[in-house]
């Protein structure tokens, strides 16, 4: 059964997965906000399975180049957390950050891949708060790791362990959009398939009924 | 069946194969691995977008496309029945990066180095010579498998192009 959960989820699970998504997401919209000092807006989450080939087009296809901020989540439900941004947010995010002229960054320093893990890591730990305190687990975030590429490819390092167990993914996805489409990024929140019961089981929708 | 001169598309965990002058193409190889066999005789080719090593470790009945001990059997058969001959196939391969590194070395995520392994393993077990390769490095690639010549060309961001 542990196996099979993905696809499996029913309409409710999904629902309340896609709460604690929207939760988690506006917590670290007001952190974007408060670091980068532009108005957030986040849209509504999406929480879906989707077959594992899907993923890449998520982000616009698999050659579509984006700067992705990695970082695994230890505690009571193991998991990882994935920010993916087009590389044109990335630059605009780190010129606002370092305070240069918009557009002035054309190739990313050390620096300003510290800034993106900075922001991966900020955004990871509201949204783990959020969680934390919905559900009573606790989380904790590792130092996360940043690649700039395909996005085919920074895909492939969730792929790779999701696929082991299935053909699906569950993204419990949410959209950033700061300053007029300047900066977008999605966010996805991938459980272990064993820390998918135990989130489920906290929000009161595990698979032995009660959809509250 | 197979239109000729056409780009067939490989997705992830998936494969395909061509003939002459088709061009076989996958695209944003992180830790996955690209498979390229070639017949330059049938001039015939396939290619396999490989995710994982072993399919033992994983739940059975996935798709065998995803797994290189299953995956580069089951390419060599379709090319086989498309008028290949597995004693005239030779193997390139590219990917198998590691896109994300850890300064805590317990995260690694090794699994493009095993997934590299995994297909050499599996080429020497079939006896199909491995005669071209890129792969490991921290970055993506996407590549071509040309059936007119059996050239097969890496793309990468930053990293140049290569023709193996």
């Amino acid at each position: 059964m542990k196996e099979d959960i993905i696809s499996k989820l029913t309409d409710a699970q999904l629902d309340a997965l896609k709460e604690v998504g929207n939760i988690g997401a506006g917590n670290a919209a007001t952190a974007l906000y408060q670091m980068i000092g532009k108005k957030v807006n986040m849209s509504v989450p999406k929480a879906a399975v989707i077959p594992l080939a899907e993923v890449p087009e998520v982000l616009g296809g698999p050659e579509v180049l984006v700067a992705g901020v990695f970082l695994r989540v230890l505690g009571d439900a193991p998991g990882s957390i994935l920010f993916v941004m087009p590389k044109d947010s990335a630059l605009y995010l780190v010129d606002i950050l370092m305070g240069r002229p918009v557009s002035s960054t054309q190739v990313l320093s050390e620096l300003d891949q510290s800034a993106l893990k900075e922001i991966g890591n900020i955004l990871a730990s509201s949204y783990l708060n959020a969680l934390s305190s919905f559900t009573g687990l606790t989380f904790l975030p590792t130092v996360p790791a940043l690649a700039v590429d395909m996005a085919g490819a920074i895909l492939d390092v969730i792929l790779a362990e999701l696929g082991q167990l299935g053909d699906y993914a569950l993204l419990i996805e949410t959209r950033f959009q700061a300053e007029s489409a300047h900066v977008e990024g999605h966010f996805f929140l991938i459980p272990d398939p064993g820390s998918l019961l135990v989130i489920l089981r906290t929000l009161g929708v595990d698979s032995n009924g009660a959809s509250n | 069946m197979i239109v000729m001169g056409q780009v067939i598309r490989v997705g992830i965990a998936d494969l395909n194969i061509g003939r002459s002058p088709d061009v076989i193409v996958t695209l944003g190889l992180g830790s996955c691995v690209g498979v390229a066999l070639y017949d330059k005789v049938a001039k015939i080719g396939g290619l396999a977008h490989v995710m994982l090593p072993d399919s033992k470790q994983a739940r059975s009945g996935q798709n065998p496309a995803k797994f290189a001990d299953t995956a580069i059997p089951l390419l060599i058969e379709k090319m086989e029945r498309a008028g290949a001959s597995r004693s005239r196939m030779v193997a390139k391969i590219a990917g198998g990066a590691q896109m994300f590194s850890f300064s805590d070395k317990n995260l690694q995520l090794n699994i493009g180095k095993r997934n590299v392994e995994a297909v050499k393993a599996v080429l020497a077990e079939e006896k199909i010579p491995l005669v071209a390769e890129d792969t490991g490095g921290s970055y993506g690639r996407s590549v071509e498998l040309h059936t007119d010549s059996g050239k097969f060309v890496v793309r990468t961001v930053g990293h140049g192009i290569k023709e193996l």
